[in-house]
């Protein structure tokens, strides 16, 4: 198996993302949640100590976006398994039984697919109030729908395939056709569109955090540090730089290897891409 | 409902029809297209015997081969499997009954899950019925590859490392896994090198042999079911056009179109290989067949009466059957 640049580029920052959440106390110069330089109640510009600054609480902005990366990374992988989940058992569904289930499921997904996923998912978790888990289940809700009509589509076509007949032939009952024939035949696809999803539920986390629901304080995370910043904007503006920056790079780093893949495997667009 | 059967017809279908919508035509879609693939088949099939069944592209030959192991749903007509009627059985029956009729496909690429390892395909009827555990289903799966003819270092390979010939023998084990006595062998050739034909063809005649196996062996041409069969059946748009034993067939053909089938074979020698009877145009539309004979657009000796009315397939004193006003039934 050979990698192309754009996987191997994208393949690379997810490692580095990884490595850095993992190591995160280590990798990191100073204590993310205390104030460490002398510039209380002012953000303090980048300098040889502090080479992305600190924040109005004299916090260490870079220590602060490497233990970021524990939350956003979790969140966003954690959010991205929901959304596969749920949008994979509708899209079997839909696909294999067809008729009045696909009709209803599908149109279901039709009706979630016009609503915007931020509002709702700030509708939502303003009532569900935010905590991890919540935050997980909310993501997850809000855009499963892709991943369904994906799967439905590959799952229509593989129904139809001979080996599923002959099974079917054989007297194979309905589950095991699905979990032994057709799952595993979806399975490159799903895991694709999990890939690139991630990016989107770690946007979507990025999104709730800045608008203060997501996880809660003192935890480090990428959105709430770019929220906080915008009351300096104009005196301090690499105090939003920054973070911003680090979600833009997690972004980018799925997003190269998802895409990187299906362009090696002939496929210029994403399944289901919506965008 | 039980009909009375001959004790030696394993399979019989009754006025088989079915339609698949198309879609609508007419003033705003009043009118619903169907596409008939099978027209009103009745057919028996005997035990122990291979029944060719041959037509081109379209024809319905493999939808008829999928009504008799209900795959799908007949439109209307009845389907016998051993004097039962397999629209009145339940489903747990009807799976039982699944173990008795199997499938070969036509494309050896397709038919076996590239994601399974050639154990589990063969295994999987084993399985589902629970015919043998542990090391008695290993070894029954070591037999069945033996009996194909694939040794067992073939177990632990997945699909994409055989070659085709060796694919459609994995096809036929997965099929024989569950001691089937009847088997739709929907072109079980057509994909494959010639060479290899012939090999797949003596093995499925051994089988036939060894398991008592009754066939419905499906052809586009009648080169391949020759060597196989005891009877024919030439299908033509939905219908089947003339009935015979497999030898009168060739001998002796009647109905036209069976006629441009067996000179579509090449011949060797040049002695033979003039008349070449050649039809006109192409096969009409199974959404809109012609009326009276559905083949009398392109048959060079349609009379009028082909035009209007619509010949019924009627067997003569010797068993050959066939469905034309012009060349009646010997």
């Amino acid at each position: 198996m050979r990698l192309n640049l754009m996987e191997a580029a994208g393949l690379l920052m997810v490692v580095s993302l990884v490595l850095a959440a993992l190591f995160a106390p280590l990798i990191a110069p100073h204590d993310p949640v205390r104030a460490v330089a002398p510039t209380f109640g002012n953000p303090g510009p980048p300098s040889a100590a502090f080479p992305l600054g600190t924040d109005q609480l004299g916090r260490d902005v870079l220590s602060r976006i490497i233990f970021g990366a524990r939350v956003s990374l979790a969140v966003g992988v954690a959010a991205m398994v929901v959304t596969v989940a749920i949008g994979v058992t509708i899209g079997l569904l839909a696909g294999f039984f067809g008729g009045s289930i696909d009709f209803v499921l599908m149109r279901f997904t039709d009706v979630m697919l016009t609503l915007p996923a931020l509002l709702l998912a700030m509708a939502l978790v303003a009532v569900l109030r935010p905590s991890l888990l919540n935050i997980l289940i909310v993501i997850g809700l809000v855009s499963w729908t892709g991943v369904a009509r994906v799967v439905r589509a590959e799952t229509l076509s593989l129904a139809q395939r001979d080996f599923v007949v002959a099974a079917r032939t054989l007297g194979a009952p309905s589950g095991r056709l699905i979990v032994r024939h057709i799952l595993p035949n979806v399975l490159p696809t799903i895991v694709v569109m999990g890939v690139l999803g991630t990016s989107g539920t770690l946007l979507l986390d990025a999104g709730l955090s800045f608008l203060g629901l997501g996880v809660p304080p003192p935890t480090p995370s990428w959105g709430r540090m770019v929220e906080e910043a915008t009351t300096y904007f104009r005196t301090a503006p690499w105090l939003a730089l920054f973070p911003g920056l680090a979600i833009f790079y997690a972004v980018l780093a799925f997003n190269l290897l998802g895409y990187g893949y299906l362009r090696r495997r002939g496929r210029s667009r994403a399944p289901g891409a919506t965008i | 409902m039980s009909q009375p059967v001959a004790a030696d017809v394993l399979v019989r279908t009754i006025q088989l029809r079915k339609e698949f919508p198309v879609g609508t035509g007419g003033l705003f879609g009043r009118r619903r297209l169907t596409l008939k693939a099978v027209d009103g088949v009745t057919l028996d099939i005997y035990g122990g015997e291979t029944l060719g069944l041959v037509g081109e592209s379209g024809s319905g030959k493999s939808t008829l081969g999928r009504l008799l192991l209900r795959l799908i749903e007949p439109t209307s007509g009845q389907v016998f499997f051993e004097g039962r009627d397999l629209a009145t059985l339940s489903r747990r029956r009807l799976r039982q009954l699944r173990r008795q009729m199997q499938l070969v496909f036509q494309d050896p690429y397709s038919s076996l899950n590239p994601r399974m390892k050639v154990r589990a395909i063969v295994a999987e009827g084993i399985e589902i019925h629970r015919l043998a555990r542990g090391r008695e289903k290993e070894q029954r799966i070591r037999d069945l590859l033996d009996m194909v003819g694939l040794g067992p270092d073939a177990l632990d390979r997945y699909p994409h490392e055989f070659s085709g010939g060796q694919r459609q023998r994995i096809g036929i084990a997965r099929a024989l896994a569950v001691n089937p006595r009847f088997l739709v062998l929907d072109e079980p050739v057509s994909a494959l090198d010639v060479s290899i034909q012939a090999q797949i063809i003596n093995l499925l005649q051994d089988l036939q042999e060894q398991l008592k196996l009754t066939y419905l062996f499906i052809a586009h041409d009648l080169r391949v079911v020759r060597h196989i069969s005891q009877r024919v059946a030439i299908m033509y748009l939905g219908k089947i056009v003339e009935l015979a034993r497999a030898d009168e067939i060739y001998s002796n053909p009647r109905h036209p179109y069976t006629r441009v089938l067996l000179s579509a074979i090449p011949q060797i020698h040049p002695s033979m290989r003039d008349e070449r009877i050649k039809p006109i145009g192409e096969t009409p539309s199974a959404v809109n067949p012609p009326p009276g004979c559905s083949f009398h657009p392109r048959c060079p000796y349609a009379k009028d009466t082909c035009k209007e009315l619509e010949p019924k397939l009627t067997a003569g004193l010797s068993g050959h059957a066939v469905a034309c006003h012009v060349f009646p039934a010997p």
